[in-house]
């Protein structure tokens, strides 16, 4: 009855898999995590520097933007280190095995 | 629109000019990321499944950041301030095992068949009846979640932020339209695991302060356990059957309305999830999405919950007439009160990204089904593949146009997230009993597919809207009343489908291949990729260890 199968969507796939540039083309988004979140650490940290009595107070006498900030900015350091250290691997001409490093 | 209110109005928040330049940075970078994913989209198989080529951290991060939504924070957190700690059951019993069996036992099949969505697969398994009314009840489903989303948010900002509601929709659906109409699957899955960490980041700082203000783990336990009593604070206190406890549910539905059905219908076949494992780039990154996964979601019922304990210390009134403040404030409430500026613009944008992030999940899976399910196979079939890329691209401005309108039906629901909870029961029960059936038994026909997904759908439906609504059997919440209705639900679907099975044909044995548990699809043997025999990387071992770290997590909660 249905005449659409397994090999249809198998056929169909593997053709679009040959075609797909998104392996060769995507950017790598530890870059993004990376700079996003050494920006932000940067930012939050400078609050916390500048942080006045009342703010500390509020935050039952933790400096919580300057530990935040800083737990931010190392995470932020963790990615563009990881990236640094294991590059995405560039990619295969057409034959697409793509053998990343991954974590 | 006329609401309850559901934050209170005196929740606005301090946020100055430091908070709002996070905010303003985080929206930069989610629109840069949809333009710089946009030259990666060629065909639709990188529009909808990044051309199942991405690697298995993000894939990961992204399976739990689509369920890590705001509505499952704030309705998590309220749920901790409502019933306790019960919560950790959404999370231990009712997330783990489902993880790890769609990892290791079902992954080979979804991702070996290379279908591009869940529907797909029941066309494969069963007929056309089964493949189209699941698409529909998905496509159907997915945008009613996204407008829940959306709703809750503009209701979150309008009381944190002063915006009114129509501005937060608007930039909110503009925001999310924008970077999946660009850069399609990739985009919404790297701002998924974006979102992942900020969110984080807004979380740790508010448990910690939250903590330390009620005298740390031991003081939150103690003045718990002396105004709600002992129970309040155990997983398991207070739930043998015959017992009352404020969940109204005994041990036997948390195991099996939570734990087995509900949680296996939504980890297993909710295509928003399953969709972020089919976009990896082999079958072990595939199989090891839900268990990389699983390790964050064991811990994060502690960011979720302690906030909602921690209220319910704070503000001992709090969900009753007698407060100001409902059950979702929880986490608001604390930002308001623990948070200084620069902090409470991380807590402000991960808020902010996370109903993004839930929203988002849903449209891209979405217009995944839309389009090649029910367009490109029963309405316009045939076109060449960038047809199907614009396509995709239409409906995903039309999906957000119509979860638009459909955040006004979700003003009915005090606690979001069993409304939540409700729907799932509804439509994605059905699909796991009719996935469960269909890929053990090898006997099960090609009708029987359809008639066990009516029959669930309908059972759990009437079990919750008559029997439950209108009083007939006494079930004390409508949290317990879920739990049944996805019982009810399973068993009928199952009894259907046998009863069809028996008078009807089964399919063919050749095309069942790589289909139903036991058999192998030609060419689904690929050679593992390099590396991925690390020991790290065996699916196995990150799979029972996810499930018995979650055990162990348990013991504390039952003494």
């Amino acid at each position: 009855m249905s005449e659409y199968s397994e090999h249809d969507v198998h056929r169909a796939v593997t053709d679009l898999e040959g075609k797909s540039t998104t392996a060769a083309r995507i950017f790598d988004l530890r870059r993004i995590i990376g700079g996003l979140f050494v920006v932000y650490g940067i930012i939050v940290m400078i609050a916390g520097f500048t942080a006045s009595d009342a703010d500390i107070r509020k935050a039952q006498g933790v400096n919580i933007n300057l530990w935040t900030g800083l737990g931010m900015l190392l995470l932020g350091l963790f990615f563009l280190a990881w990236l640094k250290l294991r590059p995405t691997a560039p990619p295969l001409p057409e034959e697409t095995a793509d053998e990343k490093p991954a974590p | 629109m006329q609401t309850p209110t559901y934050l209170a109005a005196e929740l606005r928040l301090p946020t100055n000019g430091l908070d709002y330049t996070i905010l303003g940075i985080y929206f930069a970078v989610v629109l840069g990321i949809g333009l710089a994913a946009r030259r990666s989209v060629k065909t639709s198989l990188d529009f909808f499944l990044s051309g199942r080529s991405l690697p298995a951290w993000i894939t990961g991060l992204a399976f739990i950041s689509a369920n890590l939504a705001a509505t499952e924070i704030l309705g998590m957190a309220a749920n901790s301030a409502q019933y306790g700690a019960y919560t950790v059951h959404w999370y231990w019993i009712g997330a783990i095992p489902a993880m790890v069996f769609l990892g290791l036992v079902m992954m080979p099949f979804y991702y070996g068949s290379k279908v591009r969505s869940v529907p797909e697969f029941l066309l494969l398994r069963f007929d056309k009846g089964a493949h189209l009314l699941s698409s529909i009840l998905f496509a159907f489903a997915a945008i009613l979640i996204a407008g829940v989303n959306l709703y809750a948010l503009a209701i979150v900002v309008e009381a944190l932020l002063g915006w009114p509601q129509w501005v937060a929709i608007v930039v909110a659906g503009f925001f999310v339209l924008a970077y999946i109409t660009l850069g399609g699957l990739s985009s919404a899955i790297y701002n998924e695991v974006l979102q992942f960490f900020v969110i984080l980041a807004a979380l740790i700082p508010i448990t910690l302060l939250g903590l330390k203000k009620v005298g740390g783990w031991d003081g939150l336990t103690d003045k718990l356990s002396a105004t709600h009593g002992h129970d309040f604070v155990t997983a398991w206190g207070g739930t043998g059957i015959g017992h009352a406890n404020p969940l109204g549910a005994n041990w036997l539905t948390i195991v099996l309305g939570l734990g087995f059905v509900l949680s296996f219908g939504y980890w297993t076949t909710n295509f928003a999830e399953v969709q972020r494992a089919l976009s990896a780039k082999n079958l072990s990154a595939a199989q090891r999405t839900p268990l990389i996964a699983a390790f964050p979601k064991i811990f994060i019922v502690f960011l979720v919950m302690i906030p909602g304990l921690v209220a319910a210390v704070l503000v001992p009134k709090i969900g009753t007439p007698g407060s100001d403040l409902q059950y979702n404030d929880a986490i608001p409430y604390l930002m308001q009160e623990l948070l200084p500026n620069g902090v409470l613009g991380i807590a402000v944008t991960g808020l902010l990204a996370a109903f993004m992030a839930g929203m988002a999940a849903n449209v891209s899976s979405f217009n995944t089904v839309f389009t090649n399910d029910i367009w490109a196979k029963y309405v316009v079939t045939n076109r060449e593949d960038a047809y199907y890329v614009r396509f995709g691209r239409l409906i995903t401005a039309i999906g957000v146009l119509a979860s638009v309108g459909t955040a006004f039906l979700a003003s009915s629901f005090s606690n979001i997230m069993s409304y939540l909870q409700t729907l799932f029961s509804f439509f994605n029960v059905p699909m796991f009993v009719v996935f469960i059936v269909g890929m053990f038994w090898k006997r099960a026909s090609a009708k029987s597919g359809l008639w066990g997904l009516l029959a669930g759908t309908v059972t759990a439906m009437v079990n919750y809207f008559v029997i439950y609504k209108q009083g007939i059997i006494g079930i004390p919440t409508d949290q317990g009343a879920n739990f049944v209705s996805a019982i009810a639900g399973f068993v009928a679907g199952a009894v259907v489908m046998v009863a069809v099975s028996l008078f009807t044909e089964p399919k063919p044995a050749e095309s069942l291949q790589g289909l139903v548990y036991g058999t192998r699809s030609p060419g689904v043997a690929e050679a593992p990729a390099a590396g991925d025999d690390a020991w790290y990387r065996k699916p196995a071992l990150l799979g029972w260890g996810a499930v018995v770290l979650a055990a162990a997590c348990y013991i504390p909660f039952s003494l």
